[in-house]
């Protein structure tokens, strides 16, 4: 990323870059950089706050008007957090994953998908917006392809221009965010721990995933590999492989 | 979480070990005052609409995000899974600013916003994106954009 203000710089554009990795900031030495002290994912600190995000934004936009540089400033505001946060429950009450047996995620990963969905409708018609889709699929096929393939299955249901690593990868990542989109479809803020260690811990789409990368990191294919060690499972999860 | 000891071990240290781009005389381009700048969004979140190419590992190109596209079409194809999402997920601005740089604009605290933006997937080895940039800072140039904000992920 940093390295993208630099390359502007040369073709005479005016660049300020936010940060959120301090010790990379300082490493690189962009012409002008505000350091955030945000969790990684919230480069404006705050979802649903426009007052926040605009002192986040004017901060950096002022150091534009610096005579000289390169300039290195810290935004000095922690993200708010609630009040009064007492942590978050699913709306669904879903069975725990230790109910799908291994080699069978396909039925309860639908039904959990089934089950969400009204959830999820709802948080797409409040946010005005979803943003699964990326991997193009309908989100009961991407849960079919993800499960079908956790469970052993070749799948072959998938775009023909496209390797089953990348659509896997795809299909993972447009499931998670259906499952967490869903969760939050009630107001009141959610800590992104929680929902991870929900999504992770607690429905048998993240134990399908678990499947997913375990038997992936043991193909033959380098792109499988590659979804199977890092593109699935986040490092804050990974206690969680091989239980 | 700014600094590698306020983040969980594996993920700083997977940070720890990418290796910085080398970049030897830096510009510093100036320009006029802010209320006076036209600025563009350059986010490294691979963001891209519905429909467009996902980007996957090692990807070095970019996408286009016209200013009036519908904020239901941006979606996200960052390979990484080591961020948080829901933020995202929640408002669009937290990754992607768009409408408060609009009303920066509007209240005349910046000169505009441009009619196009752009994002890359910060992931890749940055070297391979120089000439993707080039393309990008062309554009700008060519609809009067002097300024880029970055925004990581």
């Amino acid at each position: 990323m940093c390295a993208l203000a630099h390359y502007l710089e040369r073709e005479g554009i005016a660049t300020v870059a936010i940060a959120l990795v301090h010790e990379h900031a300082e490493g690189i030495g962009n012409p002008r950089t505000l350091s955030v002290p945000f969790e990684l994912g919230r480069p404006l600190g705050a979802p649903d706050n426009p007052e926040f995000q605009l002192r986040v934004l004017r901060a950096a936009l002022a150091l534009l008007d610096r005579p000289d540089g390169p300039v290195l400033e810290e935004f000095p505001d922690p993200a708010p957090e609630p009040a009064d946060y007492e942590g978050w429950a699913c709306p669904v009450s879903l069975p725990r994953p230790e109910a799908a047996p291994d080699g069978k995620h396909e039925r309860f990963v639908v039904d959990e998908v089934a089950r969400l969905r009204p959830w999820w409708d709802l948080a797409r018609e409040r946010r005005g917006r979803t943003t699964v889709g990326a991997s193009g699929y309908e989100i009961e096929d991407a849960a079919r392809l993800v499960s079908r393939y956790a469970d052993g299955a070749d799948p072959d249901d998938t775009d023909p221009a496209r390797k089953l690593s990348r659509s896997l990868k795809l299909a993972c990542d447009d499931l998670m965010a259906f499952y967490t989109e869903a969760a939050t479809a009630q107001p009141g803020a959610v800590a992104s721990q929680d929902l991870s260690d929900w999504f992770w811990g607690e429905t048998a789409a993240g134990k399908a995933l678990l499947a997913v990368r375990e038997r992936a990191a043991g193909e033959d294919d380098r792109g499988m590999q590659l979804l199977g060690s890092l593109l699935i499972l986040p490092r804050s999860q990974v206690h969680r492989a091989g239980a | 979480m700014t600094r590698y000891a306020d983040m969980p071990e594996g993920v700083a240290k997977h940070l720890a070990r990418l290796p910085l781009p080398d970049i030897e005389g830096g510009a510093f381009v100036p320009g006029p005052p802010l209320a006076e700048r036209r600025v563009a969004l350059v986010s490294s979140a691979g963001l891209g609409r519905r429909g467009d190419r996902p980007f996957g590992p090692g990807a070095v190109d970019y996408r286009v995000l016209p200013a009036d596209a519908d904020a239901n079409d941006i979606v996200m194809s960052h390979i990484s899974v080591n961020y948080d999402r829901t933020g995202f997920q929640q408002d669009l601005n937290i990754v992607y600013p768009l409408e408060r740089l609009k009303e920066m604009a509007a209240a005349g605290e910046i000169g505009g916003v441009a009619d196009h933006h752009y994002s890359f997937m910060g992931a890749s080895d940055p070297a391979p994106m120089q000439p993707f940039a080039k393309d990008v800072a062309a554009a700008m140039r060519a609809e009067g954009v002097d300024t880029a904000l970055l925004v990581p992920v």
